[in-house]
């Protein structure tokens, strides 16, 4: 056993670190640290940096532009990624569509996506949830029928992040109605701009425009566009699903909001001193800096274990890492409106045009806090989790 | 970056398991707290056969040269099978102040007599309003001639009934709670003025109240500095909090693997208990528990190797607050989920959880160490 990182691990930690400090515009930073959202330019901006870099698609096999780095590697470019802060690559695409275009799509297919994903020259969203249809996503019931070369979609999802800025969908879709529910479902892609597809915001309780509904309406797509098999598109999905299992804990995220906490806890007043004197308030903050701490160790063990053994059987720790790394997002959420107090009630009065610096950071903390009630539901709700946990590894 | 124990290391653990599970079951145990003093002695010279007394010891000294790791398996192994034995009295704790003060003589009159199982310590430290800080100490020890006398009354001593030597802190100068003039000292447990008055605790160890009356030690009973030997002990004693994290992981481990077995087997409206819901929910939630737990056991072991002195205590100090976290929820949901039966004292779950609760209450709860970590500047 040994907790060090080898040399060449420290200087690629440096390396990484130097290029987020050189590359990352400061305003995105800014904006990230004070929990705004970021315009579709300034993500792509970004990512297209990191793309020029060979970052963008780090962990996609090298033939495809990956970067044939360690697991550790990865480790460490995600922790300075989440808390520089920078953006972190379009999910949707890098980690979700992508892995499974150049597993189970086509030549044609892994040609004609793979580097548009790369350098975001396509936005995809993800056509998962459906209103009937959220952690029993099997029951979905978007439709796609067969029509000469043709597919004809009819449906709608809901829940689909940021599909306001999406070029394109991955969809899952009902191809086979007497199939048993998980056997008769398609992984289908397609133009947002496809005539039939309506995109509606759903506005949600921290007045951000973040997921929309989507809906489909007779919507042609070409044959080819089908990934891999008929009826074998929940196998992809679940593959999909799995494929991220180290970056869900967002321990430099935790790690970055944590440091916010202490900095403004230094600065901010509470009974005449600041609030970071408060014995109550300081060991309520230790107390989630060691939750993190048992975390991040939790999630080195998995890289640790991965790095050794590959990727093919799951750790058992792996399973704990969205459930308690959920719970501490939103506990650091939770401290900094302990720490602004009163002042969590105004809306965003100055907006973001750096007016009242003074003030600005305090804007975006109380929707900080509703938005990330979020993060306990998405992915696979911390009541899934905790059903996965019982079935595979305490096998009840 | 390893997380995985090497060659050697999964040997010792399958040689310690394989002992404790061919001599250690549940009504075996029983016997063992039977026998007088509380604990087996055939047992004990069983792990000195297979090395495990002399296993943190040099090779100079006779042993083994073990390290933090290999201590943290024997420590789980212990706390799986709930052994009853003086490990973390006479191996990790007595032995730790041999081996990080003990002088050559020190260590040749005592080191063989540990290795070799014929010989147990106990740690006597706590006093009546000390709690858990260590450098509150009242008990005395006064220069004689080139020896001390030592008075004082010390409690809750593990072992301390059952002990051949006694390692006793003492002030040699200064207020009841300054952080200089303290000192630390080998009292054979016999020496004239020792009075011990022993019992079982409540996770069946024994204990003892130890008074000392003008008990008279050589120069030769001093380890480290007799004036400032405070950072001695706080060393020996992360030493001993890191060896409790592990047992509390093998505890916890144990006592989830048989509440889990007992949920699926145990039946109610006709069908077994472990097929609700709720009932899968908190047993993932233990697993959760006793997974963050295992993390920070691993990262205590780990530090003890730290260089800084303030990033080391700060490191072990985190890890008992995530321990005595999980090990309270782990340890009270395995009785909730046994139901009834899991208050008997005839079912081994509660012996588990008796066990785990004491460790949260030893060398600092809680709220002791959380404190320790904010007022330290936090962890991140």
């Amino acid at each position: 056993m040994d907790l060090a990182f080898t040399k060449e691990e420290q200087a690629f930690r440096e390396e990484v670190r130097q290029f987020f400090r050189d590359n990352v515009p400061p305003d995105t930073r800014r904006k990230m640290i004070e929990g705004r959202h970021l315009s579709k330019d300034e993500m792509v901006t970004w990512w297209r940096i990191l793309n020029k870099k060979g970052w963008g698609v780090s962990h996609w096999p090298k033939q495809y532009g990956g970067t044939g780095w360690t697991s550790v590697q990865h480790y460490i470019f995600n922790e300075e990624l989440q808390s520089y802060p920078a953006p972190q690559p379009l999910a949707f695409g890098v980690s979700m569509v992508g892995p499974v275009i150049y597993t189970f799509g086509n030549e044609e297919q892994k040609k004609q996506y793979l580097p548009r994903i790369a350098n975001v020259d396509d936005w995809w969203c993800q056509g998962f949830s459906e209103p009937g249809s959220g952690s029993d996503l099997a029951s979905l019931k978007t439709k796609a029928e067969r029509r000469g070369d043709k597919w004809i979609i009819n449906g709608q999802k809901t829940w689909t992040t940021l599909a306001q800025h999406a070029d394109m969908i991955f969809c899952l879709c009902r191809t086979d109605n007497n199939a048993k529910k998980q056997m008769g479902i398609s992984f289908i892609v397609f133009s947002m701009k496809s005539k039939g597809v309506t995109v509606r915001p759903i506005q949600t309780i921290d007045g951000g425009h973040e997921v929309n509904e989507v809906f489909f309406d007779d919507v042609e797509v070409p044959i080819e566009n089908l990934i891999g098999e008929e009826n074998k598109g929940w196998d992809y999905a679940k593959f999909l699903l799995g494929n991220e299992r180290t970056g869900i804990a967002r321990v430099g995220v935790s790690k970055e909001r944590l440091r916010r906490i202490r900095d403004l806890a230094g600065k901010v007043e509470s009974a005449g001193k600041p609030i970071i004197q408060d014995a109550a308030f300081r060991e309520k903050l230790a107390a989630c800096e060691i939750e993190l701490k048992a975390l991040e160790l939790t999630q080195l063990r998995v890289v640790a274990d991965e790095g050794k053994h590959g990727k093919g059987k799951p750790n058992p720790a792996s399973s704990v890492l969205k459930i308690k790394g959920s719970e501490i997002q939103q506990t650091t959420t939770e401290l900094l409106m302990e720490v602004i107090g009163p002042f969590a009630a105004p809306y965003d009065v100055h907006g973001d045009d750096g007016s009242n610096e003074a003030m600005d950071w305090t804007a975006q903390i109380a929707p900080s806090y509703f938005n990330n009630r979020k993060v306990s539901i998405y992915g696979g709700s911390n009541e899934i989790q905790r059903n996965i946990i019982a079935k595979a590894v305490l096998g009840l | 970056m390893d997380f995985d124990l090497n060659e050697e290391q999964r040997l010792l653990k399958e040689s310690i398991d394989g002992l404790l599970t061919d001599s250690y079951d549940f009504e075996q145990r029983k016997k063992y707290m039977a026998e007088k003093g509380g604990w087996s002695k055939t047992v004990w010279l069983k792990l000195a056969e297979q090395g495990l007394l002399g296993l943190p010891f040099s090779e100079a000294d006779g042993g083994f040269g073990g390290g933090g790791v290999e201590t943290m398996i024997v420590m789980e192994a212990l706390g799986k099978a709930l052994v009853l034995e003086p490990y973390l009295a006479t191996i990790v704790i007595g032995g730790g102040f041999l081996r990080h003060a003990g002088t050559d003589a020190q260590k040749a009159a005592h080191v063989p007599g540990i290795i070799d199982g014929s010989k147990t310590l106990a740690f006597a430290q706590l006093e009546k309003n000390s709690r858990y800080d260590l450098f509150d100490v009242s008990t005395t020890a006064k220069k004689k001639g080139d020896g001390w006398v030592i008075d004082g009354e010390k409690f809750v001593v593990l072992n301390g009934e059952n002990a051949d030597t006694l390692v006793v802190t003492a002030r040699t100068k200064g207020e009841r709670r300054d952080r200089s003039g303290i000192g630390v000292f080998l009292v054979p447990a016999n020496a004239k003025g020792v009075a011990r008055k022993g019992y079982p605790t409540q996770d069946g160890l024994h204990a003892a109240d130890i008074t000392l009356t003008g008990v008279e030690v050589g120069p030769d009973a001093v380890l480290g500095n007799p004036e400032d030997s405070l950072a001695l002990i706080e060393r020996v004693v992360d030493e001993a909090r890191i060896a409790l994290c592990a047992e509390a992981v093998g505890l916890m481990d144990e006592s989830l693997k048989t509440t889990v077995e007992y949920i699926k087997t145990r039946k109610q409206f006709g069908v077994a208990i472990g097929s609700f819901q709720s009932l899968q929910h908190r047993a993932s939630d233990m697993f959760v528990a006793a997974e963050q737990a295992r993390s920070m056991s691993m990262f205590a072991t780990m530090a003890s190797d730290f260089e800084n002195a303030k990033e080391r205590t700060n490191a072990i100090a985190a890890a008992k607050v995530q321990i005595g976290k999980s090990l309270k929820f782990v340890g009270q949901q395995s009785i909730q989920l046994h139901g009834g039966i899991g208050m008997t004292m005839e079912a081994k779950i509660g012996h588990y959880f008796k066990r785990l609760t004491m460790i949260e209450n030893t060398f600092g709860d809680t709220d002791y160490h959380q404190r320790r970590v904010a007022d330290a500047g936090g962890l991140v």
